[in-house]
Formats: structure tokens, C-alpha cells, sequence
């Protein structure tokens, strides 16, 4: 099943008829999503397309590449200040600043890909953790970027168009996030994207075979880095209003749990992980409201625990989730679904 | 001045060296960066605390009783977690020790809310006794004496007795330590056990001084892994007078240069310091080879 037997049907961009339809009935719910649903699902739908975003470049980063990060809350703050001051400070049309932001951040991850070359595992990881640190530090303190109490991003205007309200949000950043997947699917299949599995699987084979090691991993930085930095521009407009304190490291963790839940090294892991991710931290937030499940925790928490304590449940709850996935499913929930496409597919054997 | 400064240096540092300790045995038996120490930490600060408050415990017996509590939590947390992994990669160790993290907080903030409380501690951070004008307090001098001890008796332990080195052994050739005998499950329990009861100590000593909330031990972990990067994670002296390092150049630079930015310049240095010597400054750097 699924054999290639060339190099052009490795490339095709649908791989088969089942892909093209299922590829096309998404595409329409996409389309039709805004006209059915109520204002704030489309804000989470908004919120949980920029995550696709970050785990799309965290994944090519940790999951292709092999490497690890701590920072990209730091990228995705460069992307959002960098977008909103262009804007705002030197009048840059719209497009022209969220690209520009995800240059710099680009940037930024290319210099962060530098000590990267000569790090490893703990040392790569607290590289990158005390990058973010430092970027959301260095943001808090200087009165440009608003200190602590943050920019408010302006008006979202393309071209003569003003995009009003979350639908008008929504179609920018569908635009984006559709184009952005597409983008780092091709990606993979070049000889960029080879180079980076080839340096996961073993960076000394690679550069036996003549792969620029310190070319591919700096260029796999930067290309996280930009997909993080434009992620960021479009949160600041789906936020309305950005401050230090939510790029946070938790923020960070958040996206690795994302990648790692999802699927490392797989697109659709990506989308997979980002959508459920969004969806747990959103809902487990205000978990009192859930049925049930919120009433026992309440009676539970007043018992045991504190009352004013329980949205922390959230986190004893993705904590196990991760655990869990590391130790029993390193594929992530991607895994899963091969496993059961396999299973249907060869089945009665 | 500088003297004081740099005095106020070490005994910040001497937090910031109890964890690097505790991170570094933990590396160097097993090659886990552990980030949960820091909340493993926490949360026997936080058993402390409650020994006192609801069971009204004696100081002296709840403060044994917390450090007991860490020793467990340690070996539970090693146990439970990091040993059911099959085959783990260095990422996959990493990021189960961020879920052990995750929960712990969660635990915690679940528990006792983000209000911050009151620890009571018989040594006083206010009662300070003045050595030829510099002005040191006596829970200062208390964290560098335990830092200093701690350290000095994990180095005698480490090279003197049979289960240091086994613990040695573990970590240079796991399969090579088992073929010979050494029950290498069992010495990685015993490894997280003392590296829990290390950064306990440090929460302990902390939690005066700071303000006991979930978030205690944020930054003394984070300063503390730098300060054992910069070290070499692989190194027990490092790890100490990387914390110590740490803890003066980040006092003199909040002093001299700029308030403001003292909190990134920990980051600085490690960028630095990885960038000449990608091991940290007191290991021995290894090339990987095919």
C-alpha cells in the first residue's frame, strides 16, 4: 500500500483521488464556516489557525530538523511587536509589515541557529529558553514597544479594504494558515526539506553525504522562526491588544506539547496537535462549566483542593497528556491514525 | 561596596548553586536536563508549609518531614515517569520532565491557589551580624553553609562510596554498569531522591526570603540550569561556582551598569560562555565520533 514508484508521484501535491476530495470538502466547510457559526467560535477558529501556524514552523524545526526549542514565544513576539510598530510607527501597508515581521523574526532565528551549530540537547535547550526569556524581558522594559502594559494593534487595512470584526479576521488568516501549510508540505519534499530529515536521522551521515550542516540547521531556524513571526502578526490582530506577559514560556511549552501531541515530523500532525491543543486550553480554562465532569471537579476541588485553584487543572491535565504521549505513543495522534489507516486497509490480515 | 555586593552575590548564588547541583547529579547519572526540579522543589516547600499550618508540626520536624517528602517524590517521579519510557531519545527525556513540570504546577496552583503565604523559618533573614562593614544576614550565611556542605559531601560521596560510584558508572556506560552488576533502575531512584532533597533544601532556604507561591522556583530554575550549563552539566564544581558566578555577575552588573536588564544578563553569559565552550567551562568537552 501507498508504494511510490517515482520520484514525480513523491512530489504530487495530492497524493491520490481520496486526498482531493477530502482536501475539497475542507476547503468548503472553510469557506462556509463563517456564514454558519457564532461570533466567538469563529475568534477560536481564528486562535487555533495562528497555532497551526507556529506548530507548522516549530514542527519542520523540532520534528524534521530534530532539534529542540524553548523560545518560540519569543519569534511570535518579534512577528506581533515588529508587525504592529511597522504599522503603526512607519505607516507600512499591512502585508508588507506581517512580511517584514516574519523577516526579522526570521532574522532573530537565524542568529538563535548560530550557538545552535555547537549545542546539543540541555544546552540547545536552555540556548533557546533564555532567548525567550530575554526577548519578552528586553519587550517589557523599553517604552517603544509599551513596556509592560502592552500596544493595542491598529486598524486592519489591505489596500483599500478595512477587515472589520473576526470574520474579516478570519479570511486573512485562513489565507495564510492554507497557503503556509502548502507551503511547508512542498517544502519538505525538496531538497531543503530532505537535507533536514537527513540531519534528524543522523547529522553525521548527513554530512558525510555532503549536506551543509551549518547551512540547513541556521536556514531550519530561520524558516521556523518566520512561520512563528507571521503567526505573530496575525495574533495581534486577532487579539486586539498584545503585552509581554502572554508570550510567556508556558507559551512555548504549549507549542512543543502541540507538536509533539500532533505528530513530530508529519503536516497534518501539526494542524492535528495546534487544533486540539487550542481547543483543551481554551475549554479547560472555564472547566466548571463543563457538564458533569465540572461539577465533580468542583466538589472535589472544595473538598480536597481550593476552589480558586481549579482552572490550574488544566495544566495537570496536559501534563499527563504529554507524558503519555512521549511514553506510549511517540508518533503522536498522527501515529495513531496510520496505525488505524494500515489496520483498515490490510485488513482481514 | 563591592565587597557587599559581591558578598549578596553569593548567597543568591548559593540558591542558584543547590540547583545546578541538584540538575547536575541528575545529568550526570542519567542525562536528564531535568526542568521539574524547580516545581519538585516547590512542592516540597509547599509540604513543608502545610506540615506547619494544618498539622501544626513543630518547625524542626516539618522541615525533616518536607526534605523526606522530596527524597520520595524524587524516586516517585523517576519511577513513575521517566523509567516507562522505552528507548527514549535526549528530547523525549526532556519533555517528559516539562510534563512532570506542568503537573506539578498544576498540582500546586490547584492546591493552594496563586495567593502568596507566609513561610515561617527559625533562621531570620532580618537578624544580621556586620563583618569589618559588610553587613550579612544569618539565613545568608546558613544558604552558603549548606550550599558549600552539600557539595562538599556529594564530592566526597561521588568519589568515595560504592553507590557513588556505581552512580559513576551508570552514567558513563549504562549497558557496561548492568553487565557488571550495578542494578543501574535502582541507582537512578536513589540519584533523583538526593537531587530532589538538594533542590528541596533550596526551596526551603528561598521561600523566607521570597514570597511562597507556585511560582517560586521559576527563576532559581532557570538560573540555576544556566548556572549548571555554564559550569558543565557533567561537573558537581562547576555546577557550584557556575551558581556562585552567576550570582555575583548578575549583582554587579544590577549595581554597576543597569537595574533594569539584571535578569537578561544570566542569558547573556550562557550564550557567551556555550558559544567558547560548548560543554561549559569546567567539563571536559567530548567530540562525538561515528
Amino acid at each position: 500500500m501507498d508504494m511510490k514508484r517515482d520520484y514525480y508521484e513523491d512530489v504530487r501535491l495530492l497524493t491520490s483521488k481520496t486526498t482531493a476530495v477530502w482536501l475539497t470538502v475542507f476547503i468548503i466547510s472553510v469557506i462556509a464556516y463563517p456564514f454558519l457559526a457564532p461570533n466567538y467560535h469563529i475568534y477560536l477558529v481564528n486562535l487555533m489557525a495562528v497555532n497551526v501556524i507556529v506548530a507548522l514552523g516549530l514542527n519542520i524545526l523540532v520534528g524534521y530538523t530534530g532539534q529542540i526549542s524553548l523560545g518560540h514565544a519569543g519569534f511570535l513576539a518579534i512577528g506581533a511587536y515588529a508587525t504592529i510598530l511597522l504599522i503603526t510607527k512607519l505607516s507600512f501597508p499591512f502585508l508588507i509589515a506581517i512580511l517584514l515581521g516574519g523577516l526579522i523574526a526570521a532574522g532573530f532565528g537565524f542568529l538563535l541557529g548560530l550557538p545552535a551549530l555547537r549545542l546539543e540537547g540541555p544546552y540547545l535547550a536552555i540556548a533557546t529558553l533564555g532567548f525567550g526569556m530575554a526577548v519578552t524581558q528586553l519587550i517589557g522594559r523599553i517604552p517603544l514597544f509599551g513596556g509592560h502594559m502592552g500596544l493595542q494593534a491598529p486598524a486592519l487595512e489591505i489596500g483599500p479594504i478595512l477587515v472589520k470584526g473576526d470574520r474579516g479576521i478570519y479570511v486573512v488568516i485562513m489565507i495564510f494558515a492554507i497557503l503556509m501549510t502548502f507551503a511547508a508540505r512542498n517544502i519538505i519534499r525538496t531538497r531543503v526539506g530532505r537535507a533536514f530529515t537527513a540531519i534528524r536521522d543522523s547529522d553525521i551521515a548527513a554530512e558525510a553525504l555532503g549536506v551543509n550542516i551549518a547551512y540547513y540547521k541556521t536556514l531550519a531556524f530561520a524558516l521556523s522562526a518566520f512561520y512563528t513571526g507571521i503567526a505573530g502578526g496575525l495574533l495581534a490582530f486577532v487579539l486586539g491588544f498584545i503585552n509581554p506577559h502572554a508570550f510567556d514560556l508556558i507559551l512555548s511549552i504549549m507549542f512543543l506539547i502541540m507538536v509533539l501531541v500532533g505528530g513530530p515530523g508529519s503536516i497534518l500532525g501539526s494542524i492535528i496537535g495546534a487544533v486540539l491543543i487550542t481547543f483543551l486550553n481554551v475549554k479547560l480554562e472555564a472547566v466548571q462549566s463543563i457538564p458533569v465532569l465540572g461539577d465533580l471537579l468542583r466538589a472535589f476541588s472544595i473538598e480536597y483542593m481550593s476552589l480558586s485553584g481549579l482552572p490550574n487543572f488544566s495544566n495537570v491535565l496536559l501534563g499527563l497528556l504529554l507524558i503519555l504521549i512521549v511514553v506510549f505513543q511517540r508518533m503522536g495522534l498522527y501515529g495513531i491514525w496510520v496505525r488505524m489507516k494500515i489496520y483498515w486497509k490490510t485488513w482481514p490480515f | 561596596m563591592l565587597t557587599q555586593l559581591i558578598i549578596t552575590g553569593i548567597s543568591i548564588g548559593s540558591i542558584y548553586a543547590l540547583m545546578a547541583l541538584a540538575m547536575a547529579i541528575i545529568y550526570k547519572t542519567s542525562e536528564v536536563p531535568n526542568f521539574a526540579q524547580g516545581e519538585m522543589a516547590m512542592v516540597s516547600t509547599f509540604a513543608a508549609y502545610l506540615l506547619q499550618v494544618s498539622f501544626n508540626v513543630p518547625v524542626g520536624y516539618a522541615l525533616a518531614g518536607a526534605l523526606l517528602f522530596a527524597v520520595i517524590l524524587g524516586m516517585l517521579v523517576e519511577f513513575l515517569f521517566l523509567r516507562r519510557a522505552t528507548d527514549p531519545s535526549a528530547v523525549d527525556l526532556v519533555v517528559i520532565t516539562i510534563g512532570v513540570q506542568l503537573m506539578l504546577q498544576g498540582l500546586a496552583g490547584w492546591k493552594f491557589g496563586s495567593e502568596q503565604k507566609e513561610f515561617s523559618f527559625p533562621v531570620l533573614d532580618s537578624d544580621t551580624i556586620s563583618i569589618s562593614g559588610v553587613i550579612i544576614s544569618h539565613l545568608n550565611i546558613l544558604t552558603i553553609v549548606t550550599s558549600l556542605s552539600l557539595m562538599l559531601l556529594l564530592f566526597l560521596f561521588f568519589k568515595y562510596t560504592r553507590l557513588g560510584i556505581a552512580m559513576q558508572a551508570t552514567q558513563q556506560n549504562e549497558m557496561a554498569a548492568r553487565i557488571n552488576g550495578i542494578p543501574t533502575n535502582r541507582i537512578k531512584s536513589i540519584t533523583w531522591g538526593i537531587s530532589s532533597f538538594i533542590g528541596a533544601a533550596a526551596g526551603i532556604l528561598l521561600a523566607p526570603v521570597a514570597t511562597l507561591d507556585p511560582y517560586l522556583m521559576w527563576d532559581p530554575l532557570i538560573k540555576g540550569f544556566a548556572a549548571a550549563v555554564l559550569g558543565g552539566m557533567t561537573s558537581l564544581i562547576g555546577a557550584v561556582l557556575g551558581g556562585y558566578m552567576l550570582g555575583i555577575i548578575e549583582n554587579l552588573f544590577g549595581a554597576y551598569i543597569s537595574l533594569e536588564f539584571k535578569s537578561v544578563v544570566a542569558f547573556l553569559v550562557i550564550v557567551l560562555a556555550l558559544w567558547f565552550r560548548p560543554s561549559g567551562l569546567f567539563s571536559k568537552h567530548y567530540e562525538r565520533k561515528v
